[in-house]
């Protein structure tokens, strides 16, 4: 099932990472199995943010291999050193739990390529790049995710969160969303429904040098935008485009740095409620994900097949 | 006859002469007595009292726990309850089936006042998917809009949403009428088989797709016509059933309904009337 929520204040910050917990937390029922959260956070604009991992949660209902710890220590090492050869020069670096890391760093050069060698190394993952975008995605459901990785005090613009059940792939962080649109920094997706064309679109855009990291089917999105804007379009065009070109039903949010989008199926087979005012949108797959954090009466509405909109901040 | 009530499970089909096997379980035959009165017995109604007015907060209340509230007070005789702060809960209000004045004072969830037979329900905010799936009878008013699966499968009863529904509106409608003061998504009408659909403002993509029977009124403009989906005259009486409808509904005031678009099977997919007899559907 799943549920996806996001939010975006415009012309302001707030405290994005308990707003879309509560949302999350709301949509539980749609998706115990892991939580994801793209924040784009109040960070100073100078360094990139990178999160990665260097292993799988193997807990709380995992599919993954356990691992001996001593493994994530050597791999670290091995990302360290690939990212001094690569010029990337680390300012601060957070290990936040056995597997996972947040590195601030200077780097300058084509982010793919970059991209390409840090993710040679064995099970190395990178969550996300971006200049503002925090991508945190573990098992467990929205709380649990969020006092791990202690997101309650985040402040940002705006935000968009996943509650997954596992259904096209396993119980695991790599195939939990968000998504990152890489190579793009500060893109991210999340997606409710199914894909019916994932192998076909895979297939062509990997002959293109794009990168999977998951079988899950969501990840076509992420990438399928990614190639549309290397290509030259907008978020919107890509977006738009993405109504014929994907096959099957969903419902997806995509933010960058300074845009959230939403786009609906041409059957609207996938929910999607909708609030919209002069300095907030919040959107869910349910309405409870809303009045999560907007208590009070609210005149919301469901956007039809084949709608697509994106909101700046 | 045997006494249903007080025969043992076991017996109980031997008893009725019907069978020499055991029937278990949920697997059991009832036969339409008139002379027990317990045949005319609605069983989960109560004799309420208009007058007898009540609020109930449902703010720390879950959906079950709301509803078992209903149902108690539904009990005690209340026939006018007023539901403060339902925050988007879901199915609340379901499984009604007596007379009962119910008013939410706010949004609904999905599956709100689904399988009702009876009630005149009053939403003053929006409701999420398949409001009033399976409606047998009474009058439920929406406000605001309304999501998708809007009165799936009803079977009778008006169903009316003063703002934009979404997409599959009246899927699967077996009678009744669903009318819309605003805009209707995709699929409207999908599979309905018997009933009427009236919308005032646009329609989606494939509307009445695969429809079996039944009738949709247009005001606006149509996406495109569904699978065997087919365009009909308007007569003197859509017209006057139509001006009668909106009037009743508080919808659609000035709204010229000459000017609608009346969409009705062509049964090439599938004749309906050949499938049943007509006695039968006059039931329906």
């Amino acid at each position: 099932m799943c549920g996806i929520a996001g939010l975006i204040h415009r012309g302001k910050s707030s405290n994005v990472g308990s707003e879309l917990q509560l949302m999350l937390q709301a949509l539980k029922h749609r998706g115990p199995d892991s939580t994801g959260y793209a924040l784009y956070a109040e960070n100073d604009g100078q360094n990139f943010i990178m999160r990665f991992k260097v292993g799988e949660n193997v807990g709380e209902g995992s599919t993954s291999i356990n691992e001996d710890s001593s493994v994530y220590d050597k791999r670290k090492k091995m990302v360290d050193q690939m990212l001094s050869e690569l010029g990337a020069k680390v300012i601060k670096e957070d290990r936040l739990t056995p597997y996972s890391f947040r590195y601030e760093m200077q780097f300058n050069d084509d982010l793919m390529e970059f991209s390409k060698k840090i993710e040679s190394i064995e099970s190395v993952e990178i969550l996300s790049i971006g200049k503002s975008l925090e991508l945190i995605k573990d098992l467990g459901d929205a709380e649990a995710v969020s006092k791990r990785y202690g997101l309650a005090d985040v402040k940002g613009t705006h935000a968009i969160g996943h509650a997954r059940m596992a259904t096209e792939s396993g119980v695991d962080i790599k195939s939990a969303h968000p998504f990152w649109g890489y190579p793009f920094s500060d893109v991210s997706v999340v997606h409710n429904g199914q894909l019916t064309n994932y192998w076909n679109n895979r297939r062509v855009l990997e002959n293109k040098g794009m990168r999977f990291m998951s079988e899950c089917d969501s990840e076509l999105i992420a990438v399928y935008l990614a190639e549309k804007m290397r290509n030259g379009a907008t978020l919107e065009e890509g977006m738009k485009d993405s109504l014929s070109g994907l096959d099957g039903v969903f419902t997806y949010f995509v933010a960058t740095k300074d845009s959230l989008g939403m786009a609906k199926d041409t059957m609207a087979a996938k929910p999607l409620v909708l609030y919209e005012s002069d300095d907030l949108v919040a959107m869910g797959s349910e309405e409870i994900a809303i009045r999560s954090i907007l208590p009070q009466e609210i005149d919301t509405y469901d956007p039809f097949d084949g709608e697509v909109k994106v909101w700046q901040i | 006859m045997a006494n249903l009530k007080t025969t043992e499970k076991k017996t109980k089909a031997q008893s009725m002469g019907m069978h020499t096997e055991v029937l278990t379980g949920k697997t059991q035959q009832k036969f339409f007595n008139p002379d027990e009165a317990e045949n005319f017995y609605y069983w989960g109604t109560y004799d309420v009292d208009f007058n007898k007015r009540t609020d109930l907060d449902v703010k720390d209340l879950d959906c079950k726990q709301a509803n078992r509230k209903i149902d108690e007070l539904m009990s005690q005789g209340y026939g006018t309850i007023v539901i403060k702060n339902p925050q988007g809960k879901h199915s609340l209000g379901v499984g009604i089936l007596n007379k009962l004045n119910l008013i939410f004072e706010g949004s609904l969830g999905y599956f709100g006042v689904g399988s009702i037979d009876g009630p005149m329900v009053r939403v003053n905010g929006r409701v999420g998917w398949s409001c009033a799936e399976n409606m047998m009878a009474g009058k439920v008013v929406i406000e605001k809009n309304a999501g998708s699966c809007f009165g799936a499968a009803i079977r009778g009863g008006d169903l009316i949403c003063k703002g934009s529904v979404g997409a599959r509106t009246g899927i699967d409608q077996k009678g009744g009428t669903i009318i819309i003061g605003g805009d209707a998504g995709a699929f409207t009408g999908f599979m309905m088989q018997r009933g009427r659909i009236v919308i005032l403002g646009d329609v989606g993509i494939n509307l009445g797709d695969s429809m079996y029977d039944g009738t949709i009124y247009v005001g606006g403009k149509i996406g495109s016509f569904g699978s065997d989906a087919v365009e009909s005259p308007m007569t003197k009486s859509d017209i006057d059933w139509l001006k009668r409808k909106l009037k009743v509904a508080e919808i659609g005031d000035n709204f010229d309904v000459s000017k609608m678009t009346k969409v009705v099977a062509g049964k090439k997919l599938w004749n309906y009337d050949a499938l049943e007899p007509t006695e039968k559907k006059g039931a329906i």
